[in-house]
């Protein structure tokens, strides 16, 4: 888009902010938009679960506009600050959260090439990223004069720095499978047939898959791991004090990091944006099948992307309202006697793998993974190799031409 | 100069050093099951001291008591146990008829096993939901609510009230059953039988509900006793004590002839095979999963025994017996009983002086026994286990404080 905009004239400075305006709002719509569409979710598949009806009128039918009209409701509550609050820090707080949920999203591929920001250590800066949002709740926790709070706040901070070791272990697995932090080449190496997917690249990323959703649950503080806000112990956690717009930032933030998490176990392990059979290369959408084709294709990838990510989600609200909330002493035992030994021998155990099997058990069976990608997208007469991962991080959410953004570090034989 | 010395970052450092912070749980808190409130003595996560405060529902029940007749009193022993309204009524009743030495006819009598143990159902449904929210699970409360539902469908036909009955009464009941209604109660009896391997599934046996209740606030055999602990609680101890088995002659010969084995372990089982899950291996005797284990016991019991009755009540061809005037004239003297309610022991005392108007009225609740362990139970555990220990007693504010 910033390419578009110099073409038209625009100097380069202002071509680049207006295509950062772009992806960032884009990005907050799928934030904001996902909230209202997971919380609504959350309310009907609670209900269904728990054999009630949930939100039924508001919208004409099935409550679809219920998280609307909260959301108006929360906009008009009066906006209180607890006697004794930290009113700076109780009023940042909210922000700090969500924004750490947002800037998360940015090196988040949705599609092939459809990243607000494609980079090489996307997985490092999303990990990363994520693990500031606990800042904002160790700030609710400790500006809000409130002991309940404070409780909730020190649950949060032990609970999420010790959840992190495991969960990078996890994360650093499809890296090392992939050769790469670039999100956007993880993903398109698992370009193919379901089985080139790194959830079945061998039995270690797939026990570690289940690992990382554990930790991802933890990290993202849902039940059973809601420690920091269990209400039958803390009323509230750490949001014990706080109501109206800034509650709901608090709201927006979990959600966001549930979308998050789930669309990068996506990508790490489910294939990313390829579906589980290779439609696009099934049909013969091949070299030189054209760009509409190659929009298409990236729709459909969208498409995929988040039904993995809305599943992770599903899965997460499911076990919500299935099971009892843990013990702090329990999620920290979780993390630290299973997870992370669990973790790091299978990255020892996937790393061998890779040295002894590179192909697999069954060499000639199926599509080993990271060998083949969908030779169509880099089009006929493609970049070089070597020129692509320096023109690869100025894409946008909007793209630019998707032949030549296409070029990955290696080609697939022809 | 001393301001410098505290301004030296020196000390500063070694004056760091941490406070045993005191936190209130309540009296507005989601997990203490009313308006109890509960001081806590923390350290860090670590509870070192609970200190359960009461009287928040205080209504003067027992005064009004000695205001009004015995029958007209009926309505507010409703409000004791709020959740076993029925047997409130049934512990008041047979006191009052203990005084007058008056005897209720044979229908009454299985009405009141019936209804009785109906309500033991719905009241350890509760308590076994909101057990799962203090836990943190959300499901089983209300699939318990929806089968409590279903009770309170039925007493609503029999009496018309959904929580406060004022069904049984001093002579009998206010009214007969409606016809159909022992179909319909066995029609649900048949369809919630299998829904309790649910609530097993969902609790009893999940590994995170065993993690959070075995071995936490273990009540010794000893402890439970001296504290005057009765119903699920002492039997989850493993003491083998029922007032409907053990209690006085007037309570038991209610049930006379119907067969229930008392829900208690004995010598390492619990009697009696409904396809129960076995008793997981870290569960220690008296510890919150046990207390639990012996309420699910004893909705299928009480299930048993609603059976039983609904065949005998079924039998009796002579009609139901009238219950007392509204002013009767008590006999100068003074009765005490106690019955067992789906929380424990409740006892009734009762002075007559000639008047229709008690000289005295109390009622000795197990909620206020069970109650008192809390602060043994409770030292040393975690914030977290406070509600599973609290949870576990299924206590009722409005029967502590009446």
């Amino acid at each position: 888009m910033a390419e578009f905009l110099i073409g038209l004239g625009l100097p380069g400075w202002v071509a680049w902010s207006i295509a950062a305006l772009v992806a960032a709002v884009l990005l907050l719509n799928v934030i904001a938009g996902g909230a209202l569409v997971f919380i609504w979710a959350e309310r009907k598949i609670a209900a269904r679960i728990q054999d009630r009806l949930g939100p039924t009128r508001t919208g004409g039918r099935f409550g679809w506009l219920q998280s609307l009209a909260d959301g108006i409701k929360l906009l008009a509550k009066e906006d209180l600050m607890p006697e004794g609050a930290d009113g700076l820090l109780f009023r940042l707080a909210p922000y700090v959260s969500f924004c750490a949920s947002f800037c998360a999203f940015i090196a988040l591929p949705f599609a092939f090439d459809v990243v607000g920001q494609r980079l090489n250590v996307g997985v490092f800066f999303v990990v990363a990223v994520l693990g500031l949002e606990v800042f904002g709740v160790i700030l609710a926790g400790y500006a809000s004069a409130s002991k309940w709070s404070l409780f909730g706040a020190m649950r949060e901070a032990a609970q999420v720095v010790s959840y992190e070791v495991p969960l990078g272990m996890c994360v650093v697995v499809p890296v090392m499978l992939a050769g790469t932090m670039d999100l956007v080449t993880i993903g398109e190496k698992q370009a193919g047939w379901m089985s080139s997917w790194y959830l079945f690249h061998d039995p270690f990323t797939f026990i570690i898959f289940w690992v990382y959703v554990t930790c991802a649950v933890a990290s993202v503080n849902r039940a059973p791991f809601d420690l920091a806000e269990a209400e039958s112990e803390l009323v509230a956690g750490f949001h014990t004090e706080y109501s109206g717009l800034r509650w709901s930032f608090f709201f927006m933030a979990e959600y966001g990091s549930m979308f998050l998490v789930s669309g990068l176990a996506a990508v790490l392990f489910l294939g990313g944006w390829n579906g589980p059979v290779p439609v696009a290369r099934l049909l013969g959408f091949s070299d030189g099948t054209g760009e509409s084709a190659a929009y298409v294709v990236r729709l459909v990838g969208l498409a995929n992307l988040m039904g993995k990510a809305t599943l992770g989600v599903l899965f997460m609200m499911w076990i919500r309202w299935t099971l009892p909330r843990l013990r702090i002493d329990q999620v920290m035992t979780t993390c630290l006697k299973y997870c992370t030994p669990i973790a790091a021998v299978m990255f020892a155990g996937a790393m061998f793998w890779q040295l002894f099997l590179p192909g697999g058990l069954f060499p000639g069976w199926g599509r080993p993974a990271g060998e083949i990608r969908e030779g169509w997208l880099e089009g006929p007469g493609g970049l070089p190799a070597a020129a692509s991962p320096a023109e690869d991080r100025s894409s946008t959410v909007t793209g630019g031409d998707p032949v030549e953004r296409a070029g990955l570090a290696t080609r697939s034989p022809r | 100069m001393p301001d410098l010395i505290e301004d030296d970052p020196r000390i500063i450092e070694f004056d760091v050093r941490t406070d045993e912070m005191l936190v209130n749980m309540g009296p507005q808190h989601p997990s203490t099951h009313g308006v109890l409130r509960l001081v806590l003595r923390t350290d860090g996560e670590i509870v070192s001291e609970t200190e359960p405060h009461i009287g928040y529902l205080h209504r003067c029940a027992e005064k009004i008591g000695e205001n009004l007749s015995p029958r007209q009193w009926i309505p507010y022993t409703d409000r004791l146990d709020y959740l076993a309204a029925m047997n409130m009524n049934l512990g008041w009743a047979l006191t009052v008829e203990k005084l007058m030495r008056h005897e209720v006819g044979e229908k009454a009598r299985h009405l009141r096993v019936l209804i009785s143990e109906l309500n033991r159902i719905s009241s350890h449904l509760v308590g076994m939901g909101a057990y799962g929210l203090d836990l943190g699970t959300f499901s089983p409360f209300l699939y318990a609510f929806r089968e409590r539902e279903k009770i309170l469908d039925l007493f609503e036909e029999a009496c018309g009230a959904r929580l406060t009955y004022s069904y049984i009464t001093v002579g009998g009941a206010t009214a007969d059953l409606p016809p159909g209604w022992l179909q319909r109660c066995e029609a649900f009896l048949d369809q919630f039988e299998p829904i309790i391997k649910e609530y097993h599934a969902l609790l009893t046996t999940n590994a995170i509900f065993v993690k959070r209740t075995a071995g936490i606030g273990v009540l010794s055999r000893a402890m439970a006793i001296d504290y005057g602990c009765s119903g699920p609680v002492l039997r989850g101890s493993g003491v083998d004590q029922d007032m409907r088995r053990d209690g006085e002659s007037l309570y038991t010969g209610m049930y006379d002839g119907y067969a229930f084995e008392v829900a208690v372990q004995k010598e390492g089982r619990y009697p009696r095979d409904h396809s129960y899950p076995t008793v997981p291996s870290e569960a220690v005797l008296g510890d919150c999963w046990h207390r639990f284990f012996v309420r699910m016991l004893e909705v299928v019991q009480s299930m048993d025994l609603v059976r039983q009755a609904i065949d005998r009540y079924a039998a009796c061809p002579e009609p139901l017996s009238e219950p007392l005037k509204l002013f009767e004239k008590l006999p100068v003297g003074d009765a005490y009983l106690e019955t067992e309610a789906p929380k424990g022991q409740m006892g009734f005392y009762i002075v007559g002086n000639g008047t229709p108007i008690p000289w005295r009225v109390r009622a000795r609740s197990s909620s206020f026994s069970n109650l008192s362990v809390t602060h043994e139970l409770c030292r040393g555990c975690l914030i977290a286990d406070v509600p599973a220990i609290v949870g576990s007693l299924d206590i009722v504010m409005g029967e502590i404080d009446r």
